[in-house]
């Protein structure tokens, strides 16, 4: 079987325009994390991780603001892995949950602006950017997308449909989804607490990220491969996550088992990490059930909040820059361990040898990804 | 690998393995409200769904109501692979209005186009892979492809895919049960045959 490796990798965030940034202010215990008062988006004062509108003025007036965010971190991610977008073997997927939701807002919404605000419009639009010839796969799965993206690419590459896969993902936090999960009671009005005693709820975040995948292996020594991701549905409930978390812990078993990986070779978890209580729960009992409860956890959301269809992305990124740095991530917000099942939460930053990290994400609609990425020995 | 049968649901009809088994005049919500009466669909949870997730779920119900082996399916050897162009924009606006006077779970939650995969998956204890993807229109190559490098790796041995798109309140689907085990009936799953199936004009 074909290797999938990382050619290059972004973040545009609140904490930074490259993944070095990111992982620097991640170090140094920054979180974009803050309460906004925006009557635009809440009437109430809300508990979010927002881009810098100053990002949006600058942008290119033919981008909507979704499209300008993803720009801007596929730019970088392209440059930084010399790869030339208009190359027959070369693909790109877009990830993202709510897209342009944005400009519905602005606007009385027609028949022609439902037209506009289509992924298939931002999609094409970016194709001409940067030069791409192949049509770009769109994948929008609620909170696995970005996870569910690398997937797809990595697939992609592994059948040789493509040497080369740029996986961009973007969401940014409107009116619209901020109401949609106070809706839910879902959103803290403080700094989110993932897997403690006293989480209540989450943070949103405006984010996006990028990889390039290959089949071509990179320059650098001891390049990082994606070896292996699964994907299976609860079927229990649309908005709710499941009881047991057997439903998680076969989308990890299978990303193990394709990466030929067992428990012990797991250094550490970036977890979806939401916060809620349910979430939060489920995860650890899927961690258990993976014989994964020694390994150290982080969450990212006390950073970033919750990036939606960046968020898998994203965090894989983060995850890489640890195999690369040789540190694990602690989880801010963290104080009290309270899951339902034990969990090796990572609460201080680890200096550690580590070769691989296994991601999970979980989402509406009963959906939940995983992916194994390693660090390859000489 | 077979594509054992194919239910369609556009424009006034519903039609399985090329039999018309639903005909009406109404269109978009009470079009979908009375094939739900007459196919005696029986599924409560429908009276709650937005028009994408009622369309897949009376397609899901024609495409498997006469299958007798349901139960021998493992949940983690079962998946679904959907795609549409609008994803989820007529629960999108319709969120967005209700939201003005109070912001709604029941109306958000419907606000993603897996939420259709989710029902459907809830319903017959699908576990295994799901995807959505957008494109501009079905994509016959991409659908087989991924489908089919599911089955390839064992990862899935039946998934219900295709198309279901809902715009201006005008349901459009067209889902294909597709096996891994070989089938006396149907055809080939092939990207040739889906775009057969999928272009094939059933009259008004």
């Amino acid at each position: 079987m074909k290797k999938v490796f990382v050619l290059s990798r972004n973040i545009v965030s609140p904490l930074g325009n490259t993944a070095k940034e990111n992982m620097e202010a991640l170090c140094a215990g920054k979180t974009a994390v803050t309460v906004h008062n925006d009557a635009a988006r809440s009437p109430v004062p809300f508990c979010a991780a927002l881009m810098d509108p100053a990002f949006f003025q600058q942008a290119p007036a033919a981008f909507t603001p979704f499209e300008a965010l993803t720009v801007a971190s596929m730019e970088d991610a392209i440059r930084q892995a010399e790869i030339d977008p208009s190359d027959p073997d070369t693909a790109w997927i877009l990830s993202t949950t709510k897209g342009n939701i944005g400009q519905l807002e602005q606007q009385p919404v027609t028949r022609a602006l439902k037209n506009e605000v289509a992924l298939t419009v931002s999609a094409q639009k970016l194709s001409a950017h940067f030069g791409f010839v192949n049509r770009p796969v769109i994948v929008s799965h609620a909170c696995i997308s970005g996870t569910l993206a690398i997937i797809t690419a990595r697939r992609m590459l592994e059948a040789g449909k493509y040497k080369t896969v740029v996986v961009a993902g973007a969401d940014l936090i409107t009116r619209f989804i901020l109401s949609g999960f106070q809706s839910f009671h879902a959103v803290s009005d403080v700094l989110c607490k993932p897997f403690d005693a006293d989480r209540n709820g989450i943070n949103l975040g405006e984010a996006a990220a990028t990889v390039v995948l290959s089949t071509q292996p990179p320059a650098a020594a001891n390049p990082i491969v994606i070896s292996g991701g699964g994907v299976s549905n609860d079927a229990n409930h649309i908005s709710g996550p499941s009881r047991t978390g057997e439903e998680l812990f076969m989308a990890i078993d299978r990303a193990m088992k394709e990466a030929g990986t067992d428990a012990a070779a797991i250094d550490f978890i970036s977890a979806h990490g939401t916060a809620t209580v349910y979430n939060d729960d489920m995860e650890s009992r899927a961690i258990n059930l993976a014989g994964l409860q020694s390994v150290p956890v982080n969450s990212l959301k006390g950073y970033y909040g919750h990036t939606l269809g960046a968020a898998g992305l994203l965090e894989t990124v983060i995850g890489i820059e640890s195999l690369s740095n040789q540190v694990i991530i602690p989880t801010m917000g963290f104080e009290t361990p309270g899951t339902v099942e034990p969990i090796h939460v990572c609460s201080k930053l680890t200096k550690t040898p580590a070769h691989a990290f296994l991601k999970t994400a979980s989402g509406f609609g009963g959906c939940n990804a995983a992916i194994v990425v390693q660090k390859t020995q000489d | 690998m077979q594509i054992t049968s194919a239910v369609i649901v556009r424009e006034g009809s519903v039609v399985k393995d090329a039999s018309v088994v639903f005909r009406s005049t109404e269109t978009g919500s009470a079009f979908l409200n009375a094939a739900y009466e007459a196919l005696e669909v029986l599924y409560p949870r429908f009276y709650k769904m937005d028009l994408l997730s009622k369309t897949g779920t009376i397609a899901a119900d024609v495409l498997l109501k006469q299958r007798t082996d349901l139960e021998q399916w493992r949940p983690e050897d079962t998946g679904m692979v959907l795609s549409n162009r609008n994803a989820s924009i007529e629960a999108d606006v319709q969120y967005l209005e209700a939201s003005k006077a109070y912001p709604s779970p029941a109306l958000f939650v419907y606000t993603l186009p897996n939420i259709v995969i989710g029902e459907i998956s809830i319903r017959y204890k699908f576990k295994g892979e799901n995807a959505f993807f957008i494109s501009e229109t079905f994509d016959a190559d991409w659908m087989h492809w991924y489908v089919a490098d599911l089955m390839q790796r064992n990862l899935l041995k039946v998934c219900i895919c295709g198309w279901i798109d809902v715009v201006d309140e005008r349901p459009e689907a067209c889902l294909f049960l597709v096996e891994q085990a070989p089938s006396a009936t149907g055809h080939h799953f092939t990207a040739e045959n889906l775009r057969s199936i999928y272009n094939k004009d059933y009259g008004k």
